[in-house]
């Protein structure tokens, strides 16, 4: 059985039939080609599926497609706008704020997020803001820093 | 010239595609008519196979086949292990595909089922019957080894998988004569990689032509085609394994897993192109874990601190199968280290590898040198403290001093370059040592634990001479090759053997070319990872891509600029003598303003209209570059801890390195290097254990309940450097992938101890969990 949902990824609406059981992430990833969208862990420890809905930020691969209905999401592909990387994009890549690039998705996702709560964080509160994402290349430290520079290149 | 490109912090060619979400994974392929495996696999440890009933489970809707164990047979050879060290009676048992008859760690593949898609294919999973007879299990290397333990394998009696044994100097005369001694054991805990991208394979076979194009998250796709084709029978010039973006790895993507060659099979079966992907869950008990050692080791010494002897025994767990470069990881990665940074005359490693009931063991970054620095270092500080000596006093009696260019070790290892004495007087500067040991006895008299780790360290990398590779018993060469293009427009390509996941080499090796011969970085890019189109390469592992890759990519460079000049002779009508290079221009010397740019020589080059009497067409070369010897890196860490005695917890207050890899080509990468490795051994330190149950459950096996560092347990890091040239390399540059990792452990560890010195606690096994260490306090009374 499937049921009609109606999404809009990045500003462009999308309706499609998908089965309730279909996870947000892979509607993404296998119904709208939308695959910067990473699958980590499945069981939201990790934070490499993180997207935004709406605004807030969700764990794209524990959250089901249906729960997505009439919802405005923002992926990955979605940040640069006209060309123009997201201030945070580039901090991530001046500050050297990745390495493999499989967490890098997720992680700015939760930094522009907190950002947007925090536009002046102090370097402990990015730490505990990112709580929620695992990298096992940079040892965050190069993580923190980009989303400071961000912080700083916004007027935080 | 202006500032050299070698030596700048620029930024990664590699991000512009990751920070938007266009790079492709193996999990993001997506072929016409593709359809997904998943796999079944034991939920015992051990565990005889009686029956299997797929019949329900291919009715499923979606349902493409369902393979067990019985149809591989005769397609499918066992997978081989490719490192059977020599003189160690290896015990190369059969690791099949899917497993036959019996089971023997949680995780072994019992079926595969092909579906239409990933959810069909998991829900006919939970179909599929398997009687089993479990078997007792055993987990602890050491208790596997005793008489009556559960055997796993027939030809494999007390487990022993290998008995390894190296030795320099007398070390049992070292030790009857020792004016003092300290022993500890030590237990180096299984670790799980955790690489964030899950391991993923995508398949697809062409019968007409008898072509396998596979799809892998791999360190090295040009051994991936090379077992394949063992495994599949399918001959090596008809595979093509590509590595695409791949999301870390940490030495668990080297092994060639059963599961790739599973896809395969089936992909050939079907003539459709077939996608696995791991879940985390299978992540945790199919993907190769790291470390696994019980260890009795001793350091014998005079009474002013001057070591003379070190030896081990050590239980090291294989797992169930000897995964790809098991053996060597223990031994000849491990036991040959036990020197370290210190003139240590008489040495002996006692080395036995046991099958286990466990998820098999590979390397895991730093793989034997993280557990050879911690047992040096561990035995340091308590021979230290034995001595009333302070430890950064002691290493400083034991150091070998500044050299240049090879020194001996008594195991028998040539050290290419160091200066440890220089990497421990910056460290201890840096930190103001004093200034902290004044520190920490106020904050004693205050009731205050407080604790100071320092380790000094080098390491084995950069992986090898591959006459040494042949004579441990490594399956294959450690050579690395590099071919430079130059097209007409004067852009360049290169393609290197290594394949980089997340190293950041698009970037470095640009900046190699940029640096030898002149061209704008942006105008290099760098091909990777495809054994179709790129030369013959052992892999990315053991700190070796930029020291053995870089240095054929720089030799490659160095002939294109030789006849380059001698092309610039032709057109300047000069003498080839009297050419001068200098950034990228060719000129007649004494006239730069007349000069032929790189540029010019390339179109002429391509073109071909006017070149040298004789000179084939074309700006290309290939260099096969073995080098003559490992790279040794190496420096000094130091951590500074508090321990809070009323909760056990432990808050990691700095951390400072001073790392020497030689000249660095792009400081801001060697330091993310660093970054990431010393939060990786802090890991193991702290939080990180795979824990079994009796009978080989592994009940760490997630995300939840396997702990992996997170950004607000660390401070900022305070990282310097020192750069000594390796002698043995053309670039002179050193490993850097695995240092963070190599000191990061047991300088945490040391600091803790030292911290908790004033409560009596001596001894602690990793993690250093809170509740580890509060019972610990609390059991001194």
């Amino acid at each position: 059985m499937k049921v009609p949902i109606k999404v809009t990824v990045n500003q462009k609406v999308y309706e499609v039939e998908t089965e309730p059981r279909t996870l947000l992430v892979d509607l993404l990833r296998e119904d709208l080609g939308l695959t910067g969208t990473k699958i980590g862990c499945d069981t939201s420890q990790c934070g490499a599926c993180v997207v935004r809905m709406n605004g807030a930020t969700v764990k794209s691969c524990t959250c089901l497609a249906v729960q997505a209905d009439g919802a405005e999401i923002t992926t990955v592909e979605g940040l640069a706008q006209n060309g123009q990387l997201h201030p945070v994009q580039e901090a991530f890549w001046n500050s050297h704020g990745l390495q493999c690039g499989f967490c890098t998705a997720g992680m700015m996702m939760s930094v522009i997020e907190l950002l947007e709560r925090n536009p002046d964080p102090t370097p402990q509160q990015v730490r505990d803001g990112l709580e929620g994402n695992i990298c096992r290349c940079t040892g965050y430290q190069n993580i923190v820093k980009a989303a400071l520079a961000a912080a700083e290149a916004t007027g935080g | 010239m202006t500032t050299r490109i070698f030596g700048s912090g620029i930024r990664r060619r590699e991000d512009p595609r990751l920070i938007t979400g266009q790079a492709t994974y193996t999990n993001d392929i997506k072929l016409n008519g593709m359809v997904h495996a998943a796999i079944l696999r034991s939920p015992h440890a051990h565990a005889r196979i009686d029956g299997i009933n797929t019949d329900a489970a291919r009715r499923a809707p979606g349902v493409v086949a369902v393979y067990t164990g019985a149809d591989t047979d005769g397609v499918l050879n066992p997978i081989p292990c490719a490192w059977v060290i020599p003189d160690s009676d290896v015990k190369a048992v059969a690791y099949n595909a899917i497993a036959r008859d019996v089971v023997r760690y949680v995780g072994d593949a019992v079926a595969v089922v092909v579906a239409e898609n990933r959810y069909q294919a998991e829900d006919a999973l939970e179909l599929i019957t398997v009687d089993y007879s479990p078997l007792p299990a055993v987990v602890n290397p050491e208790a596997a080894m005793q008489d009556g333990a559960p055997q796993l394998h027939d030809d494999a009696p007390n487990n022993q998988a290998f008995h390894w044994v190296a030795a320099g100097g007398d070390t049992d005369a070292a030790f009857q004569a020792a004016e003092v001694t300290v022993s500890d054991t030590i237990i180096q805990q299984k670790l799980i990689p955790n690489a964030m991208e899950p391991r993923s394979a995508v398949a697809s076979y062409q019968p007409a032509m008898g072509e396998l194009t596979l799809w892998n998250t791999t360190q090295n796709p040009h051994i991936a085609r090379f077992v394949t084709c063992l495994v599949t029978g399918i001959p090596e010039h008809k595979i093509r394994v590509i590595a695409p973006e791949v999301g870390g790895g940490f030495g668990s993507k080297i092994a060639v897993y059963p599961w790739e060659m599973v896809v395969a099979f089936c992909a050939m079966q079907l003539g459709r192109p077939v996608k696995w992907t791991e879940t985390r869950t299978e992540n945790f008990v199919a993907t190769t874990h790291g470390r696994d050692h019980i260890e009795y080791v001793e350091m014998a010494a005079n009474r002013d601190g001057k070591i003379t002897g070190v030896r081990s025994l050590v239980y090291a767990g294989m797992g169930a199968y000897l995964s790809t470069a098991g053996p060597g990881i223990p031994t000849i990665l491990h036991g040959l280290m036990y020197s370290g940074p210190y003139d240590i005359p008489n040495i002996k490693a006692d080395i036995h590898g046991v099958f286990t009931n466990t998820t098999p063991v590979e390397a895991y970054r730093g793989a034997g040198r993280p557990e050879a620095t911690f047992l040096l270092e561990r035995l340091v500080d308590m021979l230290a403290q034995q001595l009333d000596l302070d430890p950064v006093e002691v290493r400083r009696r034991n150091l070998i001093p500044k050299f240049d260019n090879g020194h001996d070790t008594a195991i028998g290892l040539t050290y290419d370059s160091g200066d440890y004495p220089g990497t421990l007087d910056a460290a201890l500067s840096q930190v103001d040592y004093a200034g902290l040991r004044a520190e920490q006895r106020h904050e004693r008299e205050h009731g205050r634990y407080m604790g100071i780790g320092v380790t000094c360290y080098c390491e084995i990398c950069g992986l090898g001479p591959s006459q040494v590779a042949g004579a441990v018993g490594f399956g294959g060469g450690l050579w690395e090759s590099a071919t430079v293009r130059f097209y007409a427009t004067g852009k360049v390509n290169v393609f290197i053997g290594t394949s980089p996941h997340g190293q950041g080499e698009e970037t470095t090796f640009a900046q190699i070319v940029a640096d030898e011969i002149g061209v704008p970085a942006e105008d290099v890019e760098v091909i990777h990872g495809d054994t179709d189109n790129t030369p013959m390469g052992w892999g990315t592992y053991g700190s070796r891509t930029t020291v053995v890759g870089g240095g054929a990519l720089a030799l490659s460079v160095r002939k294109i600029r030789d006849k380059a000049r001698a092309i610039a002779a032709h057109l300047l009508e000069a003498a080839e003598a009297d050419i001068e290079y200098d950034d990228g221009k060719f000129f007649v010397r004494g006239s730069p303003d007349q000069a032929k740019t790189i540029q010019d020589i390339a179109l002429m080059a391509n073109v071909a209209w006017n070149m040298p009497e004789g000179m084939e067409p074309g700006l290309e070369a290939t260099t096969y570059y073995d080098p003559p010897n490992f790279s040794y890196p190496f420096g000094t860490h130091v951590a500074v801890v508090t321990v809070d005695p009323d909760n056990g917890h432990i808050d990691l207050a700095r951390y400072a390195a001073v790392d020497d890899c030689g000249p660095q080509i792009n400081p801001m990468i060697v330091e993310g290097q660093i970054h990431g490795g010393v939060v990786q051994g802090a890991g193991q330190a702290l939080w990180e254990g795979a824990v079994y149950d009796d009978n080989g459950q592994l009940l760490t096996g997630s995300m939840l309940d396997y702990a992996l560092p997170r950004a607000h347990q660390f401070p900022n890091m305070e990282l310097s450097s020192t750069v000594t040239p390796s002698p043995h390399n053309p670039l002179g540059v050193k490993g850097i992938g695995e240092t963070g990792t190599i000191a990061s452990t047991v300088t945490i560890y040391n600091a803790v101890l030292d911290a908790l010195r004033p409560l009596g606690v001596t001894k602690l096994d990793m993690p250093l969990t809170p509740e580890r260490v509060w019972r610990a306090i609390h059991q001194q009374g």
